[in-house]
């Protein structure tokens, strides 16, 4: 096992390095010219600005040298500056990735927690009242948009009642705890910043939860379709002929045998999450990578949209990596290799 | 053959009794009726084979004794062991099952939860019911009882998986899992149907020797009238949700007393001399909203009378025989008029 793990973290690079190149063609295929976001839209009149702006861009180089260029940059760490904030690409992401990581893990906790225990009691209460109001749940999470039940959900427990603090990761009247982590709650911890971890953890529930959401209606659904194949089995029924307690059947040998097609499903969404929060993000002006990746779009910001790129792609080959680890670890007929 | 207990007016009840016991599962009007009022009784060192086609309700007879149909299905009458009841009582069945009655199943491929070592599947069997058994002395006590079932290698077995197990392997290791508690009531639901047959004979040894050494009860639930000879002391024919015939196994073989087991006699070949053609029986046996009346037999009947299309035929006893049909004469002691085999047919 751990012979394949090494050889799958080997190959990482390589695919990132596809991953980099279709991402830097793809972008400058796009019809449109990155210098308005440069140069602003006013001095684009102004070939002398112009020709200054590209020089110093180098997008006055022709595209093979470019792409010589940013990848031999990038083996040494280096992503580039981006043309909308002036700073280093990797500079960003680093502020950037631990805020969505941060709600990311947040998120999939609300969503694997809530998700299980609501598959598990919708199959166990099969047709019955707890049954329908999982399902319904489940189907809200999967169906109803994140900026409406984000924004109904700050309306209800940040204005209405009071019970929870608005939008952002910090009360804007507190300084950042020095980061570390990256994640405003660990850092706080660490500083021993009481206020802060308290405030950081609380504006961390709502989004955590409409994300979350999301995750477990998914989780949800497919906990209790595996429930109800796996009860069906002969090995519950001998399981039960052994004196199990209900409690014992449900959970030491069905729901370990139903948790096997499930993981699959949390490793993915983690993944999908780390770039696809963007909705959620910008509700609760959660400054994470989701947001940057569109503002980066948007400005044709090159550099930024590759580094993004980046990210998500070494997200998903990650995750990809764990779930099927955890996979081989969950299900003894499964070999990794 | 071993002495049958005597039934009727012992002094002492049997160890494991079902009477008259129903089973409806839920359906259109008023649910459906698998199981319509069975009388079965074994007692110590003994084995009952009971026999019947798919559907004939043999398999949920058990599972319904055992407190195991699941939620929606009725199961009324009787259910004794040691003459205690205990239908009605989920909670005690349930610490009884795996304890005092356990079971084993038709395809030890699909029965052994895949994702727990074999031994861990044994020491769960011992801890449900015993607490006070550290996971070191059961684990020991599982190699022990893998052992017991003549798996080799028992120590390293107990640490492997289900799907490292061949099948026959699976089926001992079923039986090991079984025996973990030292029941007295061993149901075993066709154990070697999904096993090749000279496992089959294996099998069958291991479950007579259980029997012989540890004066185990054993219900044989099975189709397999081979298995029933060579094991069972006593058999009762199950169709369509009721027992057609109960009697020690060498009168139900050499005098059977209802047209069912006569034709299922014919259809099973024989190593001993020629005994003409195979004789299937016609038609298939009814489902379980479609049960017709009067002898629910009569339509795939080679001897049905008129009265047997109205008349339901009651279960009558003589002596240790017992069979429900019009036409037979038990006390008469005249073999049914069946067709001679290789006929018209």
């Amino acid at each position: 096992m751990l012979r394949t793990i090494v050889r799958r973290l080997i190959a990482v690079p390589l695919l990132l390095l596809g991953v980099v190149t279709i991402a830097f063609l793809l972008s400058n295929m796009t019809k449109g010219d990155p210098l308005v976001a440069i140069v602003g839209e006013r001095q684009m009149t102004n070939p002398e600005v112009v020709a200054a702006a590209k020089a110093r861009w180098g997008l006055d180089r022709p595209l093979p040298e470019r792409y010589l260029v940013y990848v031999g940059n990038l083996l040494s760490g280096d992503l580039g500056t981006s043309f909308r904030t002036k700073r280093p690409v990797a500079q960003d992401l680093m502020v950037r990735l631990p805020a969505t990581l941060e709600l990311v893990i947040a998120a999939m906790i609300v969503g694997i927690v809530g998700g299980i225990s609501l598959g598990v009691a919708a199959a166990h209460f099969r047709d019955k009242g707890m049954d329908h109001a999982a399902r319904v749940l489940a189907l809200l999470g999967s169906s109803v948009p994140v900026f409406w039940s984000g924004l109904l959900m700050l309306y209800v427990f940040s204005v209405l009642l009071g019970w929870l603090p608005g939008p952002g990761r910090l009360d804007p009247r507190m300084a950042a705890p020095p980061a570390v982590t990256g994640f405003y709650t660990v850092d706080a911890l660490l500083a021993g910043d009481w206020p802060a971890f308290v405030d950081a953890a609380r504006r961390l529930v709502l989004p955590a939860i409409v994300l979350g959401w999301a995750v477990l209606g998914i989780i949800t659904r497919l906990v209790r379709a595996s429930m109800l194949d796996v009860l069906g089995q002969d090995y519950i029924l001998a399981a039960r002929s052994k004196g199990a307690t209900e409690r014992r059947v449900l959970f030491n040998h069905a729901l370990r045998n139903a948790m096997i097609p499930t993981l699959t499903i949390i490793g993915f969404s983690f993944a999908y999450l780390i770039t696809g929060a963007v909705l959620t993000e910008a509700v609760f002006s959660w400054p994470g990578i989701g947001t940057y990746a569109v503002d980066a779009a948007r400005a044709l910001d090159y550099p930024a949209i590759i580094g993004v790129t980046i990210v998500g792609g070494a997200a998903f080959l990650l995750t990809n990596l764990v779930t099927d680890v955890a996979y081989a670890l969950a299900d003894p007929r499964v070999k990794l290799g | 053959m071993s002495a049958a207990p005597a039934r009727a007016g012992a002094d002492r009840p049997p160890l494991f009794e079902v009477r008259d016991l129903r089973v409806v599962f839920p359906g259109p009007a008023g649910g459906l009726e698998a199981v319509s009022g069975v009388d079965l009784a074994v007692d110590r060192g003994e084995v009952l084979a009971v026999v019947g086609e798919s559907g004939s309700g043999k398999s949920v007879t058990m599972l319904a004794a055992m407190g195991l149909t699941g939620p929606g299905v009725t199961v009324t009458g009787s259910v004794r062991l040691d003459g205690e009841e205990y239908l009605g009582r989920p909670e005690a069945l349930r610490r009884l099952r795996g304890k005092r009655m356990a079971m084993i199943f038709q395809d030890p491929m699909t029965a052994l939860n895949p994702v727990m070592t074999v031994g861990a599947q044994i020491t769960e069997m011992i801890r449900i019911h015993d607490r006070q058994v550290s996971q070191r002395q059961a684990m020991k006590k599982a190699v022990d009882l893998l052992a017991l079932v003549a798996v080799p290698f028992p120590e390293r077995r107990a640490a492997q998986y289900p799907h490292e197990f061949s099948g026959g392997m699976r089926q001992r290791a079923m039986i090991a899992m079984a025996m973990a508690n030292d029941p007295e009531v061993l149901i075993a639901d066709e154990p070697t149907t999904a096993l090749d047959v000279t496992i089959q004979a294996q099998i069958i040894e291991l479950l007579d020797g259980l029997r012989r050494e540890r004066g185990l009860a054993l219900v044989l639930i099975t189709h397999d009238l081979g298995i029933v000879a060579g094991l069972a002391d006593r058999v009762a024919i199950l169709y369509a949700g009721r027992v057609v015939e109960r009697a020690p196994v060498r009168e139900a073989y050499y005098r059977p007393a209802h047209p069912y087991t006569a034709s299922l006699l014919k259809a099973l070949p024989s190593l001993e001399g020629d005994r003409g053609r195979l004789v299937p029986i016609d038609g298939s046996p009814p489902g379980l909203a479609s049960r017709p009346p009067g002898c629910s037999f009569h339509p795939r009947c080679p001897i049905a009378v008129p009265r047997c299309m109205v008349e339901r035929p009651a279960l009558i006893a003589v002596g240790d025989h017992a069979a429900a049909c019009h036409l037979a004469d038990l006390s008469a002691r005249t073999p049914l008029p069946m067709p001679a085999a290789g006929g018209a047919r």
